[in-house]
């Protein structure tokens, strides 16, 4: 393991308490809502709050009490900070230079560095002429000529407008691979953090509330926030065999499971009639339309009932169902499209 | 539409206008405009002239090189007693000079506290010297630096600050590298208005310097003296002052307090 943390900041009205380890080469993401606390456990690591508790190791050193300039940690801040009265090349020399090496050689390193970016013709622009995505480069070449063994980015595309963004996340993506140190990043954004990571730490309220990978965490949400992140319906019951039990309605699932379980289903896996459809009683419950938007080329429903869910459903079928607010309407799940696991 | 505007606020604000830019106009109206090369040029003026404008300099300078660290400490660290310390600069921007020119000899005179020490180790006495003009100069000059500077650094973006920490910066490089070039703006302003101030400087520096031509007698000492026994002289100088006065004032809302806003 490369970087073993334990960060504990509390603060009036506030607790953060993780855990947290990244192996060599490896790109964690902390996903959470705005408040969670995932910035604030970026700074603790990169040393510019101090820790209440708890302790950093850094390639088995420990570093908690060391002060931010001291500890081999490169961080990507969220705008960048660039300084904007230096060039560049000047603001990827910044690291070298404070590190004792000479003004030629560390504008040396800069430069190769923001070759190696793309930038190469950049390096005299101020980074007030930089494009968002340039500065970006810029910062992660300025983070990565100090050499650190952790590297640390905080909401690295919040700055950038939706056109650019997915090319420099898949670009982002493809420069993390090569640092092979640990790898820390912040985001709320849950596509960044499908695409970054490798594992995902989700956080809520200043904890862990799951861990995985983006498949895993797709796949099995464990909270609501989650839940909503990947976009399945999420409810949480008690497992018997091939059902599970929410409030008054029974569900039956792909997956076998006993003891306190969740149910989860895409909302594609749901559909809508005006009357009762005959059939099983499982996975059928009379609800009433709560909500309707777009979403993408299909529709969404929300229904409210026993349980709230989500239901996507075709334009044509709006119309033919004359979904409305307010009306009263069966829901049902496919069986086979609902999945159980144990809570 | 907007309403009109009422002259309860209008008549007072013309009047107030009036008040301000008249005395400034019955000095352009009342210049020996004929003499007036001659008597720019006489040796008193010049010397006058330049004395003002070495002292104020020099009195500048040493506001910068103690005002620009102690502007940092009030604004980036925090002591016991800062707001206190701080309290306590400020004072000289509302000490009338005179006092200010008092406590300096108090403690700077030839019996004073520190300047009986400095006179009995280096034979040398403040008061009544050049080097007294500015040290007058600077004190009241130096919280207006202190000021600006301070009120720049608190509005710059500390995060600047915190990232060169994160790429190895230690405190002081940080301060030169980052924070120094982030507020130069201020220090400038701040400078400028430093030097305007002790330029105009009168009553501490004519208090702890006196008046003695080609050594204290600055500019507004020598306007004082003149309107007694020359009032056309006092009239030159003051346009003298007046002129450097709305070039400072041109320049530092061109440059650095519109690029501010």
């Amino acid at each position: 393991m490369t970087l073993r943390a334990r960060i504990v900041v509390r603060r009036p009205a506030f607790r953060l308490d993780l855990d947290l380890t990244v192996g060599r080469g490896e790109v964690v993401t902390l996903l959470g809502p705005n408040g969670a606390g995932k910035t604030t456990a970026l700074r603790a690591l990169a040393g510019l709050i101090p820790l209440t508790e708890g302790s950093i190791e850094l390639d088995g050193v420990r570093i908690e009490r060391e002060p931010a300039e001291r500890r081999p940690v490169g961080v990507v801040f969220q705008d960048y900070l660039l300084f904007p009265h230096l060039s560049a090349l000047d603001n990827v020399a910044f690291g070298p230079r404070c590190q004792g090496r000479s003004k030629a050689e560390a504008r040396s390193l800069a430069r190769e560095l923001l070759d190696r970016m793309g930038l190469a013709e950049f390096s005299s622009v101020r980074p007030r002429r930089l494009s968002g995505g340039q500065a970006q480069r810029v910062a992660l070449a300025r983070a990565l000529a100090v050499e650190p063994r952790l590297l640390l980015l905080d909401e690295p595309l919040a700055a950038l407008d939706a056109h650019t963004r997915l090319e420099i996340r898949s670009e982002l993506r493809r420069r993390l691979t090569g640092f092979d140190g640990a790898t820390v990043l912040v985001t709320h954004d849950p596509l960044d953090a499908m695409v970054l990571a490798d594992r995902l730490v989700v956080v809520e309220n200043g904890a862990v509330v799951q861990e995985g990978t983006p498949a895993e965490i797709a796949r099995r949400p464990r909270t609501d926030y989650v839940a909503r992140l990947v976009g399945l319906n999420l409810f949480r019951g008690e497992g018997d065999g091939d059902r599970v039990r929410v409030g008054d309605l029974v569900f039956a699932a792909e997956e076998r499971v006993s003891g306190p379980a969740f149910v989860a289903f895409a909302p594609g896996a749901v559909a809508l009639y005006r009357t009762r459809p005959d059939g099983s009683p499982r996975n059928l419950w009379e609800g009433r339309i709560d909500g309707i938007e777009r979403h993408g080329d299909h529709i969404r429903v929300h229904v409210d009932g026993p349980v709230p869910v989500a239901a996507d459903v075709t334009p044509a079928a709006v119309a033919e169902l004359d979904l409305t607010p307010g009306r009263r309407i069966w829901v049902s799940v496919k069986a086979t499209e609902t999945h159980a696991y144990p809570a | 539409m907007r309403s009109r505007v009422p002259w309860l606020l209008v008549v007072p604000a013309v009047l107030g206008m009036a008040f301000l830019v008249l005395p400034l106009a019955g000095l352009l109206v009342r210049a020996p405009w004929s003499t007036l090369p001659q008597r720019l040029s006489e040796p008193q003026v010049l010397e006058a002239l330049r004395l003002s404008l070495v002292t104020a300099s020099v009195a500048t300078a040493v506001c910068l090189v103690l005002g620009v660290p102690l502007a940092w400490l009030l604004a980036r660290t925090d002591f016991p007693g800062r707001r206190l310390l701080r309290a306590l600069v400020t004072v000289p921007l509302v000490l009338p000079p005179v006092v200010g020119g008092v406590a300096l000899l108090l403690v700077l005179g030839r019996r004073g506290l520190v300047g009986q020490w400095l006179e009995s180790v280096s034979g040398f006495s403040l008061p009544f010297t050049t080097a007294g003009v500015v040290v007058a100069e600077a004190f009241v000059a130096m919280p207006f630096l202190v000021i600006a500077v301070e009120g720049a650094l608190r509005a710059a973006d500390v995060r600047y600050e915190e990232a060169a920490a994160t790429l190895g910066a230690s405190r002081f490089t940080v301060f030169r590298r980052v924070t120094l070039p982030l507020v130069a703006p201020g220090v400038l302003a701040g400078a400028v208005l430093c030097w305007a101030r002790a330029l105009g400087e009168f009553g501490a520096t004519i208090t702890f310097a006196g008046n003695f031509p080609g050594r204290t007698q600055t500019m507004p000492l020598a306007v004082y003296l003149a309107l007694e026994t020359e009032p056309e002289a006092a009239i030159v100088l003051s346009l003298v002052l007046l002129a450097v006065s709305v070039f400072i004032l041109v320049a530092l809302r061109d440059r650095w307090v519109g690029a501010a806003a």
